[in-house]
């Protein structure tokens, strides 16, 4: 099982991330499970918020929220912190929307592409980016999810995001 | 419809329905025994109006050949048909034991 | 067709198949989105019912009696002190044998105030006559929206329905789910018809008054409509299958239970963890299994006994308490060993009350635990913070 932890504010959409990839991945087809879920409470705006995508071959019975890692993806530079590094399985990877590199996470400057497309949050870029990084999931399969679950008139913008995300990431 | 009594003394499993619902006017006890004053119709004087009927909170009042009826198996003696009726048709009675 | 819903709204979209006429509802976190979903299908045309929005959960339960009592399929939806504030509610319901269908988001009761999910509020409310199910997943929650109309609405069964749905872990969490098309869904489901209700053609006493002399049987009947929904289960999931293709196992469903020696029995969610413990366990030679409960009503007393008879001990996990005396999962249980007379030792495991996580660890230990012997109810996890 692959299990990847978003850490966001709220408004900045780290759910509909972790929603769009479980979508993308699970409608690969017989053989592809995944779960959804946000860290359960009130909302606010501005708080820092998890969300949670579990994906596996196999229907997925553990509903707990995720303890150990694949990847973690930080929407907002100022919510990473060293203690993330235990919540990591081995080999397991931190990527962070910053334009700062650092030797315990992988550097993306989502904000620049966002900023490029006119896009006021950062979600998609970075949901671009943990596809570029690692292959839990390719482009044609988060197009196909951001379809079925974006309102169309964002549609356009948002796959671009994820392409220019992962075009950023493989140069 | 009025509701009527039925002949029946005791009760069986299968004489009560499975749901709390059943044909309307089914009664099976009298239930006026605490009447202390009843209501009297003057016949003569009554036009068959149904001021008493539409606020009888019992139900019990009908109108017979153009003139109320009370029936008294269920009429509870409340008075509301003598103080609605607005030409003095009804008179309250001493309940005669 | 699949689509990628959270258990709140793969909920509604079973009941948008039901075709329901009548909505009556009041929000309340974890519930809101069924409801939500729902006025706006009702609003935009996909769904002809009337929606009624109310002022509180005692009058949304008291409009779906009325509009049941008026012969219309009826939907309602609530969750924790909502329940408990339609509790007078129930009785009406159950008693006047209407075949509502609710919804219950499953959440913690107050005091201390608390929105996250445990059981405790719809298995307080075990004893108001209504069948009580219990989804693990999405697709078992849109399912069973499907055929809780189907068992409830049965002539001889004419029981309201209680669907539960852990709260937040099955409410809020996405996953993909086969959402049925509606022909399908209407050759599984047939209309409603009934004597119950007004009629003007013949009128009826109906929701009346019944002395001692009778009110027993009233009772009785109803005892006995509740006993007879088991056939009813049994058959609307023969008939599914057929139509939908997908399997369901009636008021339990048993996990490697057969040689297991130490047998977890609990219901909701919690048994996805636990079944994948018992895999676990049995990889390491251990043997154990796992009862999950997919009704508390009518009680599978006879089935419990059947998958746990050749069992050295027994542990039941809930979340619920009937504080003073044990969790009420654990004294039907007991109660359904004794009745078949096994006398082996059962453990009652006391976890996730306000949502709080019950974990591997958790799960490891309750078996465990079985295995040794121990205090007839535990609380898990009252050491602390791990």
């Amino acid at each position: 099982m692959k299990e990847i932890l978003w850490l966001g504010r709220g408004g900045q959409g780290a759910f509909t991330a972790a929603k769009l990839l479980g979508a993308a991945y699970a409608a690969k087809g017989e053989v592809a499970y995944s779960l959804a879920f946000p860290s359960f409470g009130p909302e606010r705006r501005g708080a820092p918020v998890r969300a949670f995508t579990k994906l596996d071959s196999k229907p997925i019975l553990d509903r707990s929220e995720t303890v150990l890692a694949d990847y973690i993806v930080i929407l907002d530079e100022t919510l990473y912190a060293p203690s993330l590094q235990d919540g990591l399985k081995q080999g397991g990877k931190i990527i962070v929307n910053t334009k700062k590199e650092g030797p315990d996470w992988t550097a993306f400057d989502g904000d620049a592409i966002a900023k490029e497309l006119r896009l006021p949050v950062v979600n998609t870029v970075m949901l671009g980016a943990l596809s570029g990084v690692s292959d839990v999931v390719g482009i044609k399969d988060l197009e196909a999810a951001i379809d079925a679950h974006l309102a169309p008139r964002i549609r356009e913008k948002n796959r671009l995001a994820i392409a220019r995300a992962i075009e950023e990431v493989r140069r | 419809m009025r509701p009527y009594l039925r002949e029946k003394t005791s009760f069986g499993f299968a004489d009560v329905p499975e749901a709390t619902c059943y044909e309307a006017g089914y009664l099976v006890t009298k239930n006026a025994g605490w009447r202390s004053i009843r209501p009297v119709i003057d016949a003569q004087r009554c036009v068959g109006c149904y001021q008493c009927y539409l606020y009888c909170p019992d139900g019990v009042i009908r109108i017979e050949d153009g003139k109320a009826v009370v029936d008294l198996d269920f009429c509870k003696g409340c008075g509301i048909c003598q103080k609605t009726c607005r030409i003095g048709a009804i008179e309250m009675e001493a309940e005669r034991k | 067709m699949k689509q990628y819903l959270s258990g709140d709204e793969a909920f509604a979209a079973g009941i948008r198949l039901a075709r329901p006429e009548v909505i009556s509802a009041y929000p309340i976190t974890p519930q809101t989105i069924v409801v939500e979903r729902l006025s706006d299908m009702v609003e935009d045309g996909s769904l002809d019912a009337e929606f009624i929005h109310v002022e509180s959960e005692h009058s949304a339960l008291s409009c779906a009696i009325g509009a049941s009592a008026a012969g219309v399929r009826t939907f309602t939806a609530t969750s924790s002190q909502g329940l408990l504030y339609m509790a007078e509610g129930l009785v009406y319901a159950s008693g006047g044998r209407f075949p509502i269908v609710m919804m219950n988001a499953n959440r913690s009761t107050a005091l201390p105030w608390n929105i996250y999910g445990d059981q405790r509020d719809s298995l307080a409310l075990l004893d108001t006559g209504w069948i009580q199910a219990y989804a693990q997943d999405a697709q078992e929650a849109l399912d069973l929206a499907l055929m809780s109309y189907y068992i409830a609405e049965k002539e001889d069964v004419s029981t309201p329905f209680m669907v539960n749905l852990d709260g937040f872990i099955l409410t809020h969490t996405y996953e993909e789910v086969d959402v049925p098309e509606q022909a399908d869904a209407d050759a599984f489901l047939p209309r409603y018809e009934t004597e119950n209700c007004f009629d003007l053609e013949h009128p009826k006493n109906m929701a009346f008054s019944a002395g001692p002399d009778t009110n027993y049987i009233f009772k009785y009947k109803e005892h006995a409509a509740l006993l007879r929904a088991v056939p009813a289960i049994y058959e609307a999931e023969a008939r599914f299958a057929k139509i939908f293709g997908r399997r369901y196992t009636g008021l339990i469903e048993t996990y490697r239970t057969e040689d297991a020696d130490q047998i977890l029995i609990t219901l909701g969610t919690i048994a996805g963890l636990s079944r994948e413990i018992a895999d676990e366990l049995r990889a390491q030679g251990k043997k154990v299994g796992v009862v999950r409960i997919r009704y508390m009503r009518p009680f599978p007393t006879q089935e419990i006994a059947d998958a746990v008879k050749g069992a050295k001990a027994v542990a039941v996990l809930e979340k619920d308490i009937s504080f003073g005396a044990a969790g009420t999962v654990f004294t039907n249980v007991t109660s359904a060993l004794q009745a078949a007379g096994i006398g082996i030792p059962a453990y009652n495991f006391i976890g996730g009350l306000g949502g709080r996580n019950i974990s591997h660890k958790d799960i490891e230990q309750i078996f465990a635990l079985t295995e040794r012997g121990t205090e007839r109810v535990t609380f898990i996890g009252l050491e602390g913070e791990r």
